[in-house]
């Protein structure tokens, strides 16, 4: 299909249009990003007090009743109301942060424009995208207000504790049903945007852009697309079930003969591991889900900061698509130890163990590309630098749990807690803020402050290592998580350990503050920026600042060149845009 | 700032590893028959995993320091051998430490749950619910008495639900709130979960597995050392999860008899 058969509609007139029920690709981009802030924010909250809290058991926090009256007594954390933060705290990041910002924020702000569209082409979908992800995070967040709170039962949600209601703690009826009513909602929300995402890649890319000359990014949401359709595809339904096990009387996830506070439970036949499943065959491509919109990213930042293209656009991109692939494959691995079939576990660890190879050959190729380059660094290629190094050092602990008989060991501990949350929360935090700074002139028409952004790096990243790193310590010392607080004997010796993550947590809390204040204060008296401040190459550098509602002006550029040229002599200086038609020289390289 | 950057990505990646290399910091002493193969995997991966990891960190630390904020005069240059080397080296190294790691991490694995109980392991029975363990062990007529989930009842202390009035093998049977074994004596667990999901892990013996409502699992080990030790509660099971505990006692064969006659008298 041409560009031309994008579904054009009318430039926005009423305030509603414009600016609430928008049909464009740009605006929605920047309510999914709004609501990513926002979710962050509840969420970097929720875990400063679980980390007092883990720190220091029996202090009393101000504010907390207003939380939770029952759940804060005097101001200290009930065992309750700590599991209640941790479960909000784990859904909110890893749906309403790390998917929607990396993949539907920047993703619906700039593939369009990076393939050369005027917008998505079914821009009502994609409206409804949002509002419906937005609904479902105003679900979530009821829970607080709403019965005896939140469910408690983590972000994994295990069956049978997330199906057999009040009677197994506070949060466990209504709480359960509002998470998966809000889950369920996010999952239709993502499946209207992957759809959009691909049809955009695949069908409204512009003259000359073939496949191979889409930037890393844009190949990058494709591949999230592609995967978000099958994995929310699969966890949608099992939160139906679950809702129907709590209002319709089904038994999906609850076995015979199951008892409660003495008495035997009115369900049977169901089965717990059908949940671990379902959850996981979405769980385990969720984790690429957020991190490869951030390999993209990444790759998009350095190589415009590297000024040379990475050693092979087309490997990074069958790594990605491999790391998808494979992710389907893997997913036992969280369930080693859950009672299923030992030679399943197995059967699990081996593609666990090939998924590194992809992950290695992409580490590779960023590292080796920056060997000969001209590296600039600013705050969004620390961010990129950051990451890759975050990617490592999380990536790596993930060996010791693709092993069934070492996960025996660390399953459960702050092991696996450290690695997720290196690999796949910071990881991708950087990439969100890597995208942040390199695309705000783009997205607002004025740069960010650079000192500040500056700033905020050096606190995150030193900050994120002093947290996360002895999480891994603690895991080989055995100390489990989820717990709210320590009282076994071989983790008294730990708690230590657990205060100085905590100060360390607020301190790198107090340098997001930071990038909010930068973020907010740029938007409205940053430096304006011009059209071009990277001097990058791909289309959305093409367009004014900020793009035009139809994003090119009602003229079509018409693309001539791979998405990265870089060291090239042009009388732009060392690089040509995609959409110029310029003939270039490459330098020579200098062996 | 990009050589501040390296130089702190160094002392990070060095400093991440000192408490490894110099065997400040490590898991609890094993006191299993098993766990030396866990043990061993585990320190193979800590050498593969911590040289990658150190390798990819300094590297990256030294292109950093070297190849930024060059001139504008300053040559590109392209790595030797571009990704195809790259990924031909990953392929082989990678390749060789996955299988390697995948082949030999197998016999520690089989050893737990590939491999049956012997006949002469004793069967220990193990119950977990909202927020305690209970042990059950079957007495001198070896035999399990059924379980009757509508008889628990915590307030008559029948945890298990067992019916001795109509059940023979449960008329023997001994409940417990702790645990105790004999040393070098292999044990049978049968592990049950009365309401959600549970789990049973000792650091010190190397094991550990979920409950599964509505599937009974077992789990077989021996225990070298005399001694007391935790058991824990590793699966999110409720607002109790992080106190839900007991204690494992390996007695010698000797004062695991007395131990068991007394419990014997208490039920």
């Amino acid at each position: 299909m041409s560009a031309q058969a994008v579904q054009h509609h009318a430039p926005p007139t009423s305030f509603l249009r414009k600016h609430v029920f928008s049909l464009d690709h740009k605006v929605i981009g920047k309510q999914y990003y709004a609501l990513a802030l926002l979710a962050a924010l509840c969420g970097m909250v929720l875990s400063w007090l679980m980390r007092i809290h883990l720190g220091w058991t029996n202090v009393a926090i101000p504010g907390l009743q207003l939380l939770s009256k029952s759940g804060a007594p005097g101001g200290v954390m009930t065992p309750e109301l700590y599991l209640q933060l941790l479960t909000m705290h784990g859904t909110i990041m890893v749906f309403f942060v790390l998917t929607t910002a990396p993949f539907a924020a920047f993703g619906n702000y700039f593939l369009p424009i990076q393939v050369g569209a005027e917008d998505m082409p079914f821009p009502h979908f994609n409206m409804m995208s949002f509002w419906v992800t937005f609904l479902a995070f105003v679900v979530l967040m009821s829970s607080f207000f709403l019965g005896d709170g939140p469910t408690l039962g983590g972000w994994t949600q295990y069956a049978p504790l997330n199906a057999v209601g009040t009677a197994a703690g506070p949060g466990q009826g209504l709480g359960v049903v509002l998470w998966a009513t809000s889950i369920a909602l996010f999952c239709i929300g993502q499946l209207l945007g992957a759809l959009n995402f691909i049809t955009t890649t695949l069908d409204l890319r512009v003259k000359g852009m073939s496949l191979m000359r889409l930037p890393l990014t844009a190949w990058a949401w494709f591949i999230t697309s592609c995967m978000g359709l099958t994995a929310f595809a699969v966890l949608m339904p099992a939160c139906i079930l679950v809702i129907l096990d709590h209002v319709a009387g089904t038994s999906f996830f609850v076995a015979s003969g199951l008892v409660i506070n003495d008495q035997v439970l009115p369900h049977s036949g169901g089965s717990t591991l059908l949940w671990q499943h379902l959850f996981w065959f979405f769980g385990h491509p969720e984790v690429y889900i957020a991190i490869v919109p951030g390999i993209g990213i990444v790759s998009h930042i350095l190589i415009t900061n590297m000024r040379k293209q990475m050693l092979s656009q087309r490997v990074l991109i069958y790594c990605m698509g491999a790391l998808a692939v494979l992710s389907y494959m893997v997913y036992g691995h969280h369930m080693f130890v859950s009672g299923m079939n030992p030679f399943s576990s197995l059967a699990f660890s081996f593609p666990t163990l090939v998924i590194t190879i992809p992950a290695t050959i992409v580490v590779l190729i960023w590292i080796f590309s920056l060997y000969g380059s001209k590296l600039r660094i600013n705050s969004a290629s620390l961010f990129a630098l950051g990451f890759i190094s975050m990617f490592v050092s999380g990536g790596v602990s993930g060996f010791f749990l693709a092993q069934p008989s070492i996960d025996i060991m660390l399953h459960a501990t702050y092991f696996v807690v450290g690695h997720f949350h290196m690999v796949m929360g910071v990881a991708a935090m950087f990439g969100i803020f890597a995208a942040t700074y390199f695309w705000f002139p783009k997205m607002t028409g004025r740069m960010m402050n650079e000192r500040l952004g500056k700033i905020h790096f050096w606190l995150s990243f030193v900050g994120a290592y002093c947290i996360f790193m002895p999480f891994h310590y603690l895991g080989i010392a055995g100390n489990i998580r989820r717990y709210s607080s320590f009282p076994n004997d071989f983790m008294q010796p730990l708690i230590p350990v657990h205060r100085w993550i905590t100060v360390a947590a607020l301190m790198t809390g107090v340098a997001q503050l930071i990038f909010l204040y930068n973020l907010i204060h740029s938007r409205f008296w940053g430096k304006p920026a011009p059209d071009n401040p990277w001097e990058a190459t791909s289309l959305e550098w093409s367009t004014a600042t900020p793009p035009p509602w139809d994003n090119f002006g009602g003229k079509l550029p018409v693309v001539y060149h791979d998405p990265y040229q870089y060291g090239v002599q042009s009388s732009l200086g060392d690089y040509v845009m995609q959409a110029s038609p310029e003939q270039v020289v490459t330098q020579h390289d200098e062996k | 700032m990009a050589k501040l950057l390296a130089l702190t990505i160094i002392v990070i990646a060095i400093t991440s590893a000192l408490p490894v290399v110099l065997h400040t910091w490590e898991a609890p002493a094993d006191i299993s028959t098993h766990g030396h193969l866990i043990d061993e995997q585990m320190s193979e991966t800590m050498i593969e995993a911590g040289l990658s990891f150190l390798a990819a960190q300094l590297i990256l630390a030294i292109f950093i320091w070297k190849f930024s904020s060059r001139g504008p005069e300053a040559k590109l240059k392209t790595f030797p051998g571009g990704a195809k080397g790259l990924v031909i080296g990953a392929l082989l190294l990678v390749g060789a430490e996955v299988l390697a790691l995948g082949v030999f991490g197998v016999k520690a694995w089989a050893d737990v749950y590939l491999t049956p109980p012997s006949t002469t392991a004793m069967p220990i029975q193990v119950q977990a619910g909202q927020f305690a363990f209970y042990f059950r062990y079957p007495g001198p007529d070896k035999k399990f008495g059924p379980l009757h989930p509508e008889l628990i009842n915590e307030g008559n202390q029948n945890f298990f639900g067992l019916d001795p009035e109509h059940d023979v093998d449960s008329r023997d049977d001994i409940v417990t709130a702790e645990m105790a074994i004999p040393v070098n004596k292999e044990i049978h667990l049968l592990m049950h979960a009365k309401d959600v999901g549970h789990s049973f892990f000792v650091r010190e013996l190397r094991v550990q597995q979920d409950f599964v409502p509505g599937l009974d699992v077992s789990l077989h080990f021996t225990a070298t050392q005399v001694g007391k030790y935790e058991i824990v509660c590793t699966q999110l099971c409720g607002l109790g999860h992080y106190n839900m505990k007991a204690y494992l006692y390996v007695l010698s064969q000797a004062d695991f008899d007395d131990w068991l006659k007394k419990e014997t008298a208490m039920q």
